[in-house]
């Protein structure tokens, strides 16, 4: 269940459509579940969503499962996804990949022992001119060199804590 | 030093706040409009020429006279900032640097389209960006410029940011309505337009980032002036955004009478093949358009200087030309292997095809596969007819154009790198060590003879 405050701002969100549209709000509202229900959309969650607005859940899981940000299974608590696509691999992604393989000793798809980390490889994120880079929460971190991924993984254990 | 039209004043610190946009002259082009009848503002658009910067581009001002006024039905202007082509990154400059440029074109456009709600719809990656925007909108609702009865003109504008969640195709404008409704982003079946029946199923106008932020500078000095701004029908500057193995990657402001070379060479852009290398390929207009040889993207098939317009870089078709596409500049130097970079754009839209048209939905998988096989050095010879005769069969077979985008680049690549290809086939292991290089992608080409009648 979302809080008070969430509530408001699915209202919030819904009162930006005329009335009766508020399936509109499905995806402002699918981010701010996956956010808050522990970075990924289970069953439930989806169902809850559903009822929030008022719609089938069927309707929530056919666009759930089309949209490659939301995670149907567990990820870790921080998400690497690195970019792979042709400007980002012009310009050395597929090193910072492997970097990162050995580095946490994890596949592409998988996520490290203790919960921290999952590694993924994406397609095209729009910041080529910065390549190598990946997505990390909300932001991107650019330019990527092995020392640059060190002080992420650094950073993340840090902020862990 | 081109003449710049968006970003002039990129340089003046805190530019994306309210106060320092007021102070250098923003929002003097909404109030002039604002005085204007929406009738004249759309003159003024159809007089500069101005074409769709987000990589079709269609004469803007033709576009917005297609929108149907049906009385009592509202009329909405949706923003597409869903940049997704992979090489292009210039919507995301405007919007994190120049909010207020952007919200100032929405007004313009909303004002003369007669609508009351505009949404910007951007790529749920961004995921920083619509707080930027969502202050941008506050400080200029606060300051009069949306809400109700704009400045005394009885116009009433909301402007509302949604993120979209990671889908390529949300880009294409009948994807992308779907998409805020709620739904999977697959694309309609056109006719009906969104100009009669979009988002909603009220008229609609969707316009890229770009476009919208242009109509600004047009307000500003008017249409006929911004028209002389750049080369024949390629009006105005471009926002470019240059990638791959250059000097000075970044997003560049151009005014359409510049030649490629100067672009990729001049310090004043790109500064030349990053690391003493040599030039082999390029992509000029994001990864759809179709990639080039070093001696086919500087000079044409008739030897005459291509030049960075419309024009100019799809001289000579498909054959020997490309497209300017979104602006997405993708520079490959001589130690790049072909076949790699199409293989990562078959991935690119076997992941993003939404799986409605078979031809798409299976052919891009097909395409990627093949590519795989060939790039590891397992491939046949008649792989690559088989690649030629799956993009053909995919091209013009779609709802979207992403089928098209899909089949252009492997279908360039073959024409123009047959023989890079070939090498991974007859080479299998040296392949897996080496690339095929620079080979004579670079030297001059024969001047074809003009065709006798």
């Amino acid at each position: 269940m979302f809080s008070e405050a969430k509530l408001n701002k699915v209202k919030e969100i819904i009162a930006r459509y005329p009335q009766g549209k508020q399936k509109s709000a499905l995806l402002p509202v699918l981010h701010l579940a996956q956010e808050e229900f522990g970075g990924w959309l289970s069953a439930e969650t989806m169902d809850y969503v559903a009822s929030l607005l008022q719609i089938t859940p069927i309707e929530v899981y056919e666009v759930a499962t089309f949209y490659s940000m939301f995670n149907m299974k567990p990820v870790g608590k921080y998400v690497f996804e690195v970019c792979h696509t042709g400007p980002c691999m012009l310009r050395g992604s597929d090193n910072i990949v492997d970097y990162i393989k050995k580095k946490l000793d994890i596949g592409v798809g998988e996520t490290t022992k203790d919960g921290l980390f999952t590694l993924k490889t994406v397609e095209c994120l729009g910041a080529c001119g910065y390549a190598p880079m990946m997505q990390l929460g909300k932001h991107f971190r650019e330019h990527l060199t092995p020392e640059r991924v060190d002080e992420i993984i650094n950073e993340c254990r840090v902020n862990a804590n | 030093m081109g003449r710049k039209l968006l970003l002039d004043k990129a340089h003046i610190e805190n530019i994306r706040y309210y106060d320092v946009y007021r102070a250098n002259g923003g929002y003097e082009s909404a109030e002039k409009a604002l005085k204007m009848t929406p009738e004249l503002v759309l003159d003024e658009v159809k007089k500069s020429g101005l074409r769709g910067r987000g990589g079709a581009g269609f004469p803007t001002g033709m576009k917005w006279s297609f929108i149907a006024k049906p009385e009592g039905v509202p009329r909405y202007l949706v923003c597409n900032a869903d940049e997704s082509e992979p090489g292009t990154f210039k919507d995301r400059y405007l919007m994190e640097f120049l909010p207020h440029l952007l919200i100032e074109g929405l007004l313009i456009s909303s004002y003369t389209l007669g609508a009351n709600s505009c949404y910007i719809y951007i790529r749920g990656e961004y995921a920083w960006i619509p707080d930027i925007l969502e202050e941008a909108i506050a400080d200029a609702k606060k300051n009069g410029w949306l809400g109700k009865n704009i400045k005394g003109t009885g116009f009433d504008l909301e402007i509302y940011v949604q993120r979209g969640a990671g889908a390529y195709i949300c880009g294409e404008e009948t994807a992308l309505i779907e998409s805020l409704e709620g739904k999977r982003g697959n694309p309609r079946i056109k006719p009906p337009f969104p100009a009669i029946k979009g988002l909603w199923d009220c008229p609609t106008v969707v316009n890229n980032v770009e476009t919208l932020a242009a109509i600004v500078p047009i307000m500003r000095i008017g249409g006929e002036e911004y028209a002389k701004y750049g080369t024949g029908k390629s009006t105005g500057t471009k926002l470019i955004s240059a990638c791959g193995n250059i000097n000075k990657p970044g997003v560049y402001e151009i005014e359409m009478n510049i030649s490629v070379e100067e672009f990729i060479y001049s310090e004043e852009y790109c500064g030349g093949i990053a690391n003493g290398k040599r030039l082999k390929a390029c992509i000029p207009g994001g990864s759809s358009v179709p990639i080039v040889p070093a001696n086919l993207l500087l000079k044409t098939a008739k030897g005459e200087t291509r030049m960075m317009t419309y024009e100019s870089l799809s001289d000579g078709g498909f054959a020997t030309g490309t497209m300017m596409g979104s602006g997405g500049f993708i520079v490959l130097d001589e130690d790049q292997c072909i076949v790699k970079n199409t293989l990562t754009f078959a991935r690119f839209y076997h992941h993003e095809s939404c799986g409605q048209c078979s031809p798409c939905r299976e052919g891009t998988g097909w395409m990627e596969r093949v590519l795989k096989n060939i790039e590891k050095g397992k491939g046949k010879m008649s792989d690559i007819d088989l690649l030629w005769d799956i993009q053909r069969k995919i091209e013009g077979n779609t709802i979207c154009p992403l089928g098209d985008a899909a089949a252009w680049p492997v279908a360039a690549a073959i024409r123009h790198f047959r023989d890079e290809f070939e090498w991974h086939v007859l080479n299998p292991e040296e392949s897996q060590v080496r690339n095929f290089g620079l080979a004579h992608y670079a030297d001059p080409l024969e001047i074809a003879a003009p065709a006798t009648v």
